[in-house]
């Protein structure tokens, strides 16, 4: 069983459970349709893109609704992974 | 004038009626008088799981027609005289009965017990309306299971949009090693997808399928890990601060057979 391990079926499934609940509770809970997120994310990428060369095949973009920890009130937000490769010169500064 | 709570999940199969029973059970013990209500018309369990299904002669249909008084159709508990059964009825369907005449019953109850406690039906039409009609707090149960985690949140957002605010959630048959393993969703991870505040955490446990086969409810029963479950969210739900079990120490007098045998 080692050996799928190394190869890369790494991702427990009680975390492929966690995540797809959350994409598709803010999909029940919000009316968020799979086309609003890839607008969404088109729109962020030019924002940013302004500024900074996005990867764009490595954005991640997802719109969820948690609690940070079991005190505190829950909030849905979107939260973007963008990685870049380099700031762009002639911003002003 | 008593408490309403209505055990609700959205999915079926989860463990309302076993949460029903427990918990009426478990605050007869604790003293304090109480009325469980099964509000699932045309599927009648919850007296089956009490151990009661022998003693019914009106249900909460002839209550709410008139064909009896409230009293009559109420049934003593067998082991506590501080706790009585409305049972369903087996023959009509969730229409036999408004959210209207559900609410007047339940207001009725609450000034006769401490607590009411009501058992509502999977789904999320009639049977729901009527189940939350009256209660003053809801109690949402789930397992640690995805679709049941959905149906969860659904009846969540419909509990608030019927002003039954903070409701609480008790996650039901959690098997503690597999969460061990990655393979079930832990505690945290059920707060984090919910955004409710828990009440308490019941263990997946064969004393349950004993206990419904005997009729007793296992809170009953010393050494049941699910019976202390459910004891403890009985004093939760009395105002109590109790710490969560931890089921990797608790071990069930079934699991430790059951281990001795795979040596």
């Amino acid at each position: 069983m080692e050996i799928f391990k190394i190869f890369g079926r790494n991702k427990k499934s009680k975390n492929v459970a966690k995540e797809r609940l959350k994409l598709v509770l803010v999909q029940d809970r919000n009316k968020v349709s799979p086309i609003l997120l890839e607008n969404m994310k088109a729109d962020i990428i030019e924002a940013i893109s302004k500024y900074a060369e996005v990867d764009f095949e490595a954005v991640e973009l997802e719109v969820n609704r948690t609690k940070k920890d079991m005190e505190s009130a829950p909030i849905t937000q979107v939260v973007a992974n963008i990685p870049i490769k380099k700031i762009k010169k002639n911003i002003e500064e | 004038m008593g408490e309403a709570i209505v055990i609700t999940s959205g999915k079926g199969g989860v463990g309302k009626t076993t949460t029903t029973a427990n918990i009426g059970t478990g605050i007869a013990m604790a003293g304090k008088s109480i009325a469980i209500v099964d509000a699932d018309l045309g599927l009648r369990n919850l007296d089956v799981v009490m151990g009661l299904e022998n003693r019914i002669v009106y249900d909460i249909v002839d209550v709410v027609e008139g064909n009896c008084k409230l009293k009559q159709g109420l049934i003593r508990d067998k082991r506590f005289d501080n706790l009585y059964l409305l049972p369903a009825a087996q023959t009509k369907d969730k229409t036999a009965v408004s959210p209207e005449q559900m609410k007047k019953l339940i207001e009725d109850l609450k000034e006769m017990y401490d607590y009411v406690i009501i058992d509502c039906p999977a789904g999320i039409e009639q049977g729901f309306q009527n189940a939350i009609s009256g209660a003053d707090r809801a109690i949402v149960v789930t397992t640690p299971e995805v679709s049941a985690v959905r149906d969860a949140d659904r009846i969540i957002g419909l509990l608030e949009a019927n002003e039954l605010n903070n409701p609480k959630l008790i996650v039901n048959r959690i098997k503690q090693d597999m969460v061990n393993r990655g393979d079930m969703m832990n505690i945290e991870d059920m707060i984090e997808i919910l955004a409710i505040d828990l009440i308490g955490v019941v263990p997946d446990d064969e004393s349950i399928v004993v206990s419904t086969n005997r009729g007793e409810p296992a809170v009953l029963e010393e050494n049941s890990t699910a019976g202390k479950a459910y004891r403890n969210i009985v004093k939760r739900i009395m105002g109590e601060d109790i710490p969560l079990l931890d089921l990797n120490q608790e071990e069930g007098l079934f699991d430790k057979i059951r281990k001795f045998f795979k040596r």
